[in-house]
């Protein structure tokens, strides 16, 4: 089975109306490829992003991994990066990486503070 | 005109005390098997004499919201009267074969599996009518998920007030410090609801959180 990883900048999305924006990602993951985002969305997206996710869990669609990387991630305590980075999360940002992948493929994605884990379900 | 004057000032007044006297709702939230229900009970035991939920090692036991009313708690001479609300767990993905494993027949599986992606909804849908939350997660468990960063990622960007259970604490793999190195910003209270372990430490965070 191949893997295949779609590339999505920040600005291909950043125009959409937040429903649209979600169902873009969505509808590439449910096409059995990774979404890789430049960026982050806002909260109330990540949130809306799940909330969407559930509403079209089926026996072939199981839901999302979804892993969000920050770039000073290396050097800094996730939450202490993130306190000075309230107004860019709120707004959504450019900066970093979101990885959403479909949970029939992605079985876990390994977040410590310096490195990024995929488990795939890929076999043979 | 000075009838209408009165009542129109008896009338503010009377409003102004019922929304202050509304209702506070303190919400449980966290992943599943965290142990939100776990610590319902617990709290409902503690100030009630009674349980409000049902517990299970079953991943999605709660799936739906329940909420428990004027629960008052007593700490140091103060009280806080809440409504509690334990919600179902949050999860990004959810298949009915892993339902399988707990020996459960396949459309019991998929019946469960079907009402727990409602309940991750009407958990989210909850949130905004939230005035204070307990995040509860379980500390042997790695804390660098993405469901716990954007749970409370939300709650900071709505602006409500947050304390974190770390849960399971009488478990040899328990690492709070683990918790409290994600979490920076938010205090963290390790405690085991089921054991009743570190609840007057819990109670005693809960009123600074609340009355934030």
């Amino acid at each position: 089975m191949n893997l295949t990883l779609q590339f999505v900048p920040f600005n291909e999305i950043n125009s959409l109306a937040p429903e649209k924006r979600i169902n873009r990602l969505l509808d590439i993951v449910k096409k059995d490829k990774i979404v890789l985002l430049q960026g982050r969305l806002k909260p109330s997206e990540e949130t809306w992003l799940i909330q969407k996710t559930m509403e079209q869990v089926t026996r072939e669609f199981k839901g999302i991994e979804l892993c969000t990387i920050y770039p000073e991630a290396k050097n800094e305590k996730m939450f202490a990066q993130m306190k000075g980075l309230v107004v860019k999360l709120l707004m959504g940002s450019r900066e970093g990486l979101t990885i959403i992948g479909p949970a029939n493929i992605i079985k876990e994605i390994k977040r410590n503070p310096d490195k990024i884990e995929l488990l795939t379900n890929i076999r043979g | 005109m000075a009838v209408f004057n009165l009542f129109k000032d008896l009338f503010s007044k009377l409003s102004a005390l019922f929304a202050a006297k509304k209702d506070l709702k303190l919400g449980l939230y966290g992943p599943p098997n965290a142990g939100k229900s776990t610590l319902a009970n617990r709290i409902c035991k503690d100030w009630l004499g009674e349980e409000m939920s049902t517990v299970s090692a079953i991943p999605h036991e709660t799936r739906e919201v329940i909420v428990k009313e004027k629960i008052e708690v007593k700490s140091k001479g103060k009280s806080l009267s809440f409504n509690l609300v334990d919600t179902p767990g949050i999860a990004t993905k959810i298949d009915y074969e892993d339902f399988l494993k707990f020996k459960m027949n396949k459309d019991v599986a998929k019946e469960r599996a079907k009402e727990a992606t409602k309940g991750v909804i009407d958990a989210i849908k909850w949130l905004d009518d939230m005035d204070a939350v307990v995040v509860v997660l379980d500390s042997t468990i790695n804390p660098y998920s993405q469901v716990n960063i954007t749970i409370i990622g939300n709650l900071a960007a709505r602006d409500i007030p947050v304390m974190i259970a770390a849960n399971k604490t009488d478990l040899k793999k328990a690492d709070i410090s683990a918790i409290e190195a994600a979490f920076p910003q938010y205090p963290v209270v390790g405690m085991s609801a089921e054991k009743g372990v570190n609840m007057e430490e819990f109670y005693e965070q809960l009123f600074k959180v609340v009355k934030k």
